[in-house]
């Protein structure tokens, strides 16, 4: 599957290195910053990046893989959606159930089934506290807990 | 300029190693995950995260620690209920009302996944699904369940369900669907992220603090200390499943 | 050896073997049918829950799977035992375990909230499970059996392999069975399972459901393409039926027995045995009465071609009945999460667990048994597996 989808991506995406306009769909717009590697590298090798990160925040728990960036916690899918969420015409972002979907544009045109979002929302979250470590003077922190926790009991 | 890429071709690469190295810029390297300061970034093994009901805190008509899971999970919505039976309604945490059969005392406390030591639902999976962290959370990969249903077969404490029909909008930190089984995760990604599990905080802000939250490993954690001052049972000790969820003034 | 002069015939495809084979493809096709609709609707439109969560198609499927292994019975009783008698009929009981086995996992698979992760299941191994195990044995015991069946094929092989191949079979099928008991048996949480009498008590019903099956189909074949079969055959293979029989009565009794012993246990057999509704009746009236006390009358106090048959049909029945009751009464019993406390308050604790099976679900259960008969009437009609007569004469002759 994996060589599949990286054949498909040579042939198809990945063509020259520059040129969007050589892509055989018309990808939506994307907001934000582009990936430091680079959208070819992206098109070819994003399914080896989910799986990856998918294990490490699954079974090892560990979400805060950027420490240092303003949102450390960049292992969700979720976050795809912030800079790839697309509108309709209202102006609501469609969900994968829409065929203007980011992720339908290529997916529908290369055939390839996509699993992720019988479980996971595809349309950009309202809700990112969780992206962030707590720190203590966040009351629902772990620290400030058992600090409070402590003064109770000790009272 | 940080490169995912090359983490994910390192990670990849060592398959498996304990820390993943993260490059920075070209030739300099940080050991992401050794620190301190990540501590609270991925499951640790030192610890094993535990809860402390007292039901004598707990009151019978407050339903927080439940409409709080519901928020912070996503389950149990009115839009989900009107497909599917009472009987196949997600319940990851549950309020019960008992009477002491021969004193008639009535208390009542939370149920929900009592993220056993020895999970049995852990060791009839057959495919791995059914996972216990290193941190004592138990809960269900959902990317590799086949919705065979055999661990809520073996779960004593009905901690499980199946998701009967297809969900859509979903919470983002917590992805449910058509098929795959899900229970309470003791909200690890609140947890991974420093925060304490939303039934928790949810009881604390209604002012009954009847569920006390902490590490059982730490023998100076105000958990592990009340287990010691004061007696607590486990729900079916019998199968000395060792929960880390644990009762007192039932 | 006299033996080999069986001479074995594909099926002729008469008007009647048609047929068949178009009512068995009608229930297949409405078998896709019922799984398309629960696979697109989730498993909200079955009868099945978060108390129940294995329903009718899970007894449909294992009654296929304990049934597959019996089959290899006669099999197993002419290459390992040496039983001249049976062996013209050992190809056809391989044939009939495979088919069996593979409509009973049919089943199963396609119940699974995920059925398009079957790839994961045969890669993915959790070897705590005996789930995981028995994806193995399952597998294998397909790959066994038909390596079984080749040898016994094979032109001009001398016969001691077929007999290691029998012998092979044998074992597995009892690894198979013991490890389709101990889904059940190893389920600590449920009074209803946690028993280690699971594992043989599922041999023995293996023994006998798997007989019937192989008695009913084989006749109905043989009538379909009017080969004669014996009167004396017919009426030893129904006292062999009703010995096995007898030995699942007795398995059941001795597992109550064991159960109203232990205190703790007694409010689950009081449920099945006394107060459980359906479960009492389906328990005393089908599986005791029915599928046990009157098979075992007839074929030992009125021996003749007709109680046979009906033996096996009352013992499919009566089998049916006695998966139902293990699978759906033990998880209708409520779990006693809080001994001691009376439940006030709760989702659905401390009371029986209802069920009604939808449709769908009784679609797909047949779907099952439909693709074993068919496989089976195919397999038939493509290979040499079926001898022309088996007529008592024949078999003196031979004898």
């Amino acid at each position: 599957m994996r060589l599949v989808l990286a054949f498909l991506a040579a042939i198809g995406f990945a063509g020259s290195a520059a040129a969007d306009e050589h892509l055989p769909v018309e990808l939506p717009h994307a907001t934000g910053a582009p990936h430091p590697e680079g959208n070819d590298y992206w098109r070819i090798h994003h399914m080896d990046m989910l799986l990856h990160d998918r294990d490490l925040t699954m079974r090892e728990g560990i979400r805060n893989v950027m420490p240092g960036e303003d949102e450390p916690i960049q292992a969700s899918l979720g976050e795809c959606f912030d800079c790839h969420g697309v509108q309709d015409d209202a102006g609501n972002y469609v969900t994968f159930e829409d065929e203007r979907h980011f992720c339908r544009v290529c997916h529908d045109y290369a055939a390839v089934e996509v699993d992720c979002f019988m479980c996971h929302r595809s349309t950009p979250s309202e809700t990112k506290e969780l992206r962030i470590m707590a720190t203590p003077d966040d009351p629902s922190s772990i620290e400030a807990y058992l600090a409070r926790v402590s003064g109770e009991m000790s009272e | 300029m940080t490169n995912r890429a090359e983490m994910t071709r390192r990670d990849i690469m060592k398959s498996g190693a304990a820390a993943a190295t993260l490059t920075l810029a070209p030739g300099v390297t940080l050991m992401a995950f050794g620190g301190t300061a990540e501590a609270a970034g991925r499951a640790d093994a030192g610890k094993r995260w535990g809860l402390l009901i007292d039901a004598s805190k707990c009151s019978e008509d407050c339903n927080d620690c439940v409409t709080a899971c519901k928020v912070e999970n996503g389950w149990g919505k009115d839009a989900e209920h009107g497909h599917i039976s009472d009987e196949q309604a997600p319940e990851w945490i549950r309020k019960v009302t008992l009477k002491d059969k021969s004193t008639g005392r009535t208390t009542s406390a939370p149920v929900m996944c009592q993220h056993c030591e020895e999970p049995p639902c852990v060791d009839v999976c057959p495919t791995g699904a059914s996972m216990q962290r290193v941190d004592g959370i138990v809960l269900v990969d959902k990317h590799i369940c086949i919705g065979c249903r055999y661990c809520m077969m073996a779960c004593p404490y009905k901690a499980r369900s199946f998701v009967h029909e297809t969900i859509t909008d979903q919470v983002e930190q917590s992805p449910r669907g058509k098929g795959t089984v899900e229970s309470c995760n003791l909200c690890a990604p609140r947890i991974d992220s420093g925060r304490i599990p939303a039934c928790v905080e949810a009881c604390e802000n209604a002012g009954h603090s009847a569920i006390l939250f902490g590490d059982l490993k730490d023998p100076d954690s105000p958990i592990s200390k009340a287990l010691k001052q004061y007696p607590s049972v486990a729900l079916r000790d019998d199968f000395e499943l060792n929960p880390g969820v644990r009762y007192t003034n039932l | 050896m006299a033996m080999e002069q069986t001479i074995y015939r594909e099926l002729k495809a008469t008007p009647g073997v048609w047929q068949v084979a178009a009512l068995l493809l009608a229930f297949l096709a409405a078998a896709g049918g019922a799984w398309f609709y629960m696979e697109h609707h989730g498993h909200a439109v079955t009868g099945m829950n978060n108390q129940i969560v294995w329903g009718l198609p899970h007894v449909f499927a294992i009654f296929l799977i304990v049934a597959a292994s019996g089959a290899l019975n006669v099999a197993s009783i002419a290459s390992v035992f040496g039983e001249k008698a049976y062996k013209p009929m050992a190809r056809f009981s391989s044939l009939l375990a495979i088919t069996l086995l593979v409509g009973g996992l049919a089943v199963v698979v396609l119940d699974l909230g995920r059925a398009d992760r079957l790839i994961v299941a045969m890669t993915t191994y959790n070897f705590t499970s005996i789930f995981a195990w028995n994806v193995l044995l399952y597998n294998g015991f397909i790959v066994v059996v038909a390596v079984y069946l080749v040898l016994q094929m094979m032109r001009r092989l001398d016969y001691k392999w077929v007999r290691l191949g029998g012998l092979v079979a044998f074992l597995w099928r009892l690894a198979l069975t013991t490890g389709t008991g101990s889904i059940f048996g190893w389920l600590v949480a449920r009074p209803g399972y946690d028993a280690a009498i699971m594992a043989p008590m599922f041999i023995i019903m293996s023994f006998s459901f798997g007989l019937a099956m192989f008695i009913l189909v084989l006749v109905t074949l043989f009538k379909l393409n009017d080969r004669p079969i014996g009167d004396e055959l017919l009426k030893r293979l129904g006292r062999l039926l009703g010995v096995f029989a007898a030995a699942v009565v007795y398995f059941a009794i001795v597992f109550h027995l064991s159960n109203l012993y232990a205190t703790e246990h007694g409010a689950y057999e009081r449920f099945i045995l006394l107060n459980g509704g359906i479960y009492t009746l389906l328990f005393w009236g089908v599986q005791i009465v029915l599928g046990g006390l009157i098979p075992i009358a007839l074929v030992f106090l009125n021996p003749s071609r007709s109680s046979t048959l009906l033996a096996s049909i009352l013992v499919v029945i009566g089998g049916f009945a006695q998966v139902y009751v293990i699978v759906i009464g033990g998880q209708a019993f409520p779990l006693e999460i809080f001994p001691g406390y009376e439940v006030l308050e709760g989702f659905h604790e401390g009371v029986v667990n209802p069920y009604t099976p939808s449709i769908w679900e009784l679609m797909l259960g047949l779907g099952g048994v439909a693709l074993a008969l068919f496989a089976a009437g195919l397999g038939a009609k493509v290979l040499r597996v079926l001898p022309t007569n088996l007529s008592d004469a024949n078999l003196a002759a031979k004898g």
